[in-house]
């Protein structure tokens, strides 16, 4: 590509790490080729004329004074047609391509392109030539399965159309040209190149009014988050991080997911490899596969390649989002970047902070998340496109106090804390109640008004605050038993387990349950209110015994709601309220 | 010819440090002669300019700086693999123990092994009978899982490990043969009681010409067992995908391994994450544990079950808490039913299987199994919440469902998780009796089965 390399030697090997001298002239961050394998790295460190170099594959065999060659170049991403429905790992190898030529174990040393270069893809301009254009700008589409993919001109470049051409051409071929004010002239493809660590541009960031329907109940109704949001879902191993982050992934409302399965297990991806081709996507109608992209760099990868992942898949999100789509992006699990962070830190000797990690953990994660967010993207036609963000945090031991998590806490504005005490009780998703929260309450109580019913946010708040009041009353419950609380208070206790077991449960294996839209979930949460509302009346006249209010046979029916298919939904949960006024009228004195 | 170097500088631990060396490799294998002819293995560490830190599997005990002689071999450590390798016994770096002479390769393989290509895998879905009910009704393992045992000092679970490997079955396995496992056996740091137990139990039921033993006992070098489930893996990796076996590995005791990688990490002087284990110690788990799992196209399979004892029965001590971030969940046992002389002590809630929901159903199991299972736990949770209400407030406060619930828990303990060391349980049995103790508890309590199951099942 350019022809002033810089080349040097190895000085040192430990381990990712390798330090090179004789490297002056190289940049931060350039990509370097270590050794005769060529391996990738990056280069994280200058002293002198010493590099320091981190390197995304298996070091051994390396040996001092074997050669280190400068790209000149930061690591980038090819970001074009194709990406949908492709596994990367975490420096964007397609590992579907990799498989087919080097087996089913990863040798070292094994590369492809990360588009099909070969293949063509029929481009339909949407503009004139000789039109004036900036970075942004639509230039035409390309059919991608049920996605279009928006050809836009690079940020930054801007000029003339001086050509653009319709028809079928390979990610690399020349569709047209800009001439810019420096009388440049700038080739366009289908696809372009754009840096891992550098935020791609938009035109104004916007406030986000609108939820990321996710299906979940215990998300959507009480802790939603918004189109462009972030959030972050900490628990200990076995409480259900994967499998809540799988349901986000499947049954969100985005038009685009992107999955990064950052130092995690290589079944869970297959799983997502071998499961979302199975499933449809509502809005689209095709598999759910077709607008996914999943980075697989999983625990055994390596580990510098993993601290790559998270950036090189928000890269990917930020592309899509740039043609106005809202994209919703999954990091499981953000510790695990984290530990790579700390463990190339470790390597580099340099001054440890809180538990070791490195002292700007805190600024990474931030500037990670900031990547987030709904704006008015660049270029024209104006549109708006939302990145909503994502990330699972494993703390050691469960414990939330540690570095990674409070670091998370602090930038996102949703939490979903997972716990293990109701894992334990196969209470899924396993998210605690009591210690949630989502920020965005506020921002989105009009529009789940309009579209889910006008007294939601009221429901939701009634909800809740039976929750917080079963748990206050537990404690006595465990010092002096049952009986020593009042019949109303007795009653709160019911209805408290009916919305825990029937409303905020939900079994992501069921076909029904793993998906309630934000109707059914109204009309479930109103049926439950309107049960303790009436019961709670009727006590106030007919002092009834809880036993026979708990054999009523509309509490099975309230039981079994979760599983009433959506189309019937309307009759079923008529049905029900008719049952809950004559069942409760039957109640009477004992 | 190998140059040999007598340039040691310096002896630290398990590392030695040499210098005025050229054209050394990182990872590569050293071979290390002692004054008296002894000769040893290493590796090497680091590399920086014309000095090398070697790590000594065996250990540095008797070496000195001015006679040692090292010879670096140009290669990384490997693992001779060959058909002969079953019925064999090794030590943890992977020389003869049973007095027979060296494999004769048919490859040498690089120990470390590649990751496999997430996108190569298949997902692990066969369900594997165990014949213990609490894990096959209710923490199902499947073919390719790697599902460790959390145990502690003094609990049972090499005879759990061993009841196990001798009852697994693989019955919906189409092939008219009930497979068999090839059982490759990793011993890191423990007892020669512990190891002859297993060693006698595979003797005994003529499992030993299917199984492959590397033993590093409590007395062997510590630093040998970084290699020791290293060796173990490659030659399960030989079995299941050159030879196409179905293979069990199981490993024993991971704390010991992790001690060992702490100790090499403390030699070199490394930032230490918590309580001393090296930052990395995920990542190095992971490379262990990620080596389970299914191939497409591929008959083979490797189930890994991996033994570690929690320090003080701490489930949030690294050792578990890392393991379990890897592993695809976890059987718990609980020193509280071990007490209470209830064997396998094993604790059901605590206790998970991932790939359970995918291994389990009809075709597999039975269209119930998963409404039992999860009717089971939540009615066994509930049962001891009474359980302690009992205990606090009297049984005489107890409403009469509570009763009922105070009676299934008890003999949910006695009859469910309890059985024989011998007791090898079908699955139609072990949900046979899940249904008889859920028919303890009213119907209207049955919320998790389908009523449809209830009207058959529950009598």
């Amino acid at each position: 590509m350019t022809t002033k390399n810089i080349t040097g030697a190895i000085q040192k090997v430990s381990g990712p790490l390798v330090i090179a001298g004789n490297m002056s002239g190289a940049n931060i961050q350039d990509v370097v080729f270590v050794g005769i394998a060529k391996l990738i790295g990056e280069i994280i460190e200058l002293h002198g004329d010493k590099a320091s170099i981190q390197v995304y594959e298996e070091t051994s065999g390396l040996k001092p004074g074997d050669i280190v060659e400068s790209t000149m170049e930061p690591l980038s991403l090819l970001l074009g047609p194709g990406m949908l429905g492709a596994i990367y790992d975490g420096i964007q190898r397609p590992l579907d391509v990799i498989k087919e030529t080097h087996g089913a174990f990863i040798a070292r040393g094994a590369g492809a392109p990360a588009l099909n270069l070969e293949k063509k893809w029929k481009f339909t301009p949407s503009i004139n030539v000789d039109t004036e254009v900036v970075g942004g700008d639509v230039l035409g589409t390309v059919q991608e399965g049920a996605i279009v993919h928006h050809v836009l001109v690079p940020p930054y470049v801007s000029g003339t159309l001086t050509s653009l051409h319709a028809g079928e051409f390979t990610v690399e071929d020349t569709i047209g040209e800009v001439k810019t004010s420096g009388k440049k002239v700038h080739a366009l493809h289908l696809a372009q190149r754009w840096p891992i660590r550098t935020p791609r541009p938009v035109q104004k960031k916007l406030i986000p009014t609108t939820p990321l329907v996710t299906g979940q109940r215990v998300i959507d109704t009480f802790f939603p988050i918004a189109k462009g949001g972030t959030s972050a879902i900490p628990g200990p191993f076995g409480s259900g991080k994967s499998v809540a982050q799988q349901q986000l992934a499947k049954w969100s409302d985005a038009d685009i997911i992107v999955y990064i399965g950052c130092g995690e297990r290589g079944n869970e991806m297959t799983d997502v490899l071998l499961e979302f081709p199975e499933l449809t996507d509502p809005k689209t109608g095709e598999s759910l596969m077709n607008r996914t992209i999943l980075i697989a760099n999983t625990s055994n990868m390596p580990v510098a390649a993993r601290e790559a992942s998270v950036y090189t898949g928000m890269t990917i999100a930020e592309y899509f989002r740039d043609m106005g789509y809202s994209v919703a992006l999954m990091a499981d699990s953000t510790s695990r970047w984290a530990e790579a962070l700390r463990e190339m830190s470790g390597r580099l000797e340099e001054m440890p902070g809180d538990e070791g990690y490195p002292a700007y953990l805190g600024s990474r994660t931030a500037q990670f998340y900031e990547r987030a967010g709904i704006a008015d993207v660049l270029g024209s036609p104006a549109r708006q496109g939302s990145l909503t963000a994502i990330g699972a945090v494993s703390p050691p031991g469960g414990d939330l106090s540690e570095p990674v998590t409070q670091n998370t806490l602090s930038v996102v504005k949703v939490f979903w804390g997972l716990e293990e005490r109701l894992a334990y009780r196969r209470h899924y998703p396993a998210i605690n109640w009591l210690t949630s929260y989502s920020l965005y309450l506020d921002q989105l109580a009009s529009y789940f008004g309009e579209h889910a019913g006008d007294n939601w946010n009221e429901l939701r708040v009634q909800a809740m605050s039976i929750l917080q009041q079963e748990s206050a009353l537990e404690e006595i419950v465990r010092l002096v038993g049952l009986e020593a609380l009042s019949k109303h208070e007795q009653l709160l206790l019911h209805v408290a387990r009916i919305i825990r077991e029937d409303f905020l449960q939900q079994n992501a294996y069921d076909s029904v349950d793993t998906f309630t839209s934000l109707h059914k979930q109204y009309r479930m949460l109103s049926l439950i209110i309107d049960l303790y509302t009436k019961a709670d009346n009727r006590l106030k006249e007919h002092d009834f015994a809880m036993q026979v209010f708990l054999t009523l046979p509309v509490l099975t029916a309230i039981a079994r709601a979760k599983v009433v298919p959506e189309h019937e939904v309307d009759s079923a949960f008529d049905a029900m309220h008719t049952s809950v006024a004559t069942e409760v009228d039957s109640l009477i004195n004992q | 010819m190998l140059t040999e170097y007598k340039t040691t500088a310096d002896i630290t631990g398990p590392l030695l440090i040499v210098e005025h060396v050229a054209g050394v490799g990182y990872d590569e294998l050293v071979e290390v002669e002692m004054a008296n002819g002894e000769k040893r293995r290493g590796k090497v560490l680091e590399v920086h300019n014309d000095k090398a830190v070697i790590q000594m599997f065996e250990g540095t005990s008797g070496l000195n700086i001015p006679e040692t002689k090292i010879r670096f071999q140009g290669d990384v450590l490997k693992l001779a693999v060959s058909n002969d390798l079953l019925g064999r016994t090794f030590t943890g770096s992977g020389a003869p123990l049973d007095g027979q002479a060296e494999i004769i390769p048919d490859e040498l393989r690089d120990i470390n092994g590649s990751p496999i290509n997430p996108a190569a895998r298949a997902y692990p879905n066969d369900f594997i009978q165990t014949g213990i009910s609490t894990i096959d009704g209710m923490n199902t393992l499947v073919l390719g899982q790697k599902l460790p045992i959390f145990s502690g000092s003094g609990l049972p679970h090499s005879k759990i490990a061993a009841q196990i490997a001798r009852q697994a079955t693989v019955p919906s396995s189409s092939s008219k043969e009930k497979i068999q496992f090839a059982i490759v056996f990793a011993a890191m740091g423990i007892t020669f009681e512990e190891a002859e137990f297993f060693i006698n139990d595979f003797t005994t039921r003529g499992a030993m010409e299917r199984s492959v033993l590397f033993i590093n006992l409590a007395d062997d070098p510590a630093v040998e067992r970084i290699a020791t489930p290293r060796m173990a893996l490659t030659a399960a990796e030989y079995l299941a995908y050159t030879k196409h076996m179905h293979v069990l590995v199981i490993m024993t005791d991971m704390t010991k391994y992790a001690e060992a990688l702490r100790e090499v990490s403390s030699a070199r002087k490394e930032v230490p994450g918590r309580r001393g284990y090296p930052g990395y110690l995920y990542s190095d788990l992971s490379t262990l544990y990620e080596r389970a799992g299914r191939i497409q196209g591929e008959q083979g399979s490797i189930t890994q079950l991996p033994i570690l004892s929690m320090p003080e029965d701490d489930k949030t001590h690294p050792i578990p808490d890392l393991t379990g971030y890897i592993t695809e969940g976890q059987i718990v046992l609980a020193r509280d039913l071990h007490q209470k002389g209830i064997y396998p002590p094993i604790q059901v809630l605590g206790s998970l299987s991932r790939l359970m929901p995918k291994g389990i159903g009809e075709g597999k199991t039975r269209e119930d199994h998963s409404g039992v299972a999860n009717q089971l736990f939540a009615s066994y949770a509930r049962g001891q919440e009474v359980r302690e209400l009992a205990t606090i407030l009297g049984e005489g406060s107890l409403t009469d469902t509570d009763k009922k619930y105070l009676e299934f828990v008890e003999r949910f303990e006695k009859e469910f998780v309890q059985q024989g060391v011998d007791e090898n349980r079908t699955i139609v049995d072990t949900l046979t009796l899940g249904w008889k103790l859920l028919s303890i508890l009213p119907k209207t309590e049955l919320k998790r089965v389908k009523s449809e199951q209830i009207e058959m099942y529950a009598h």
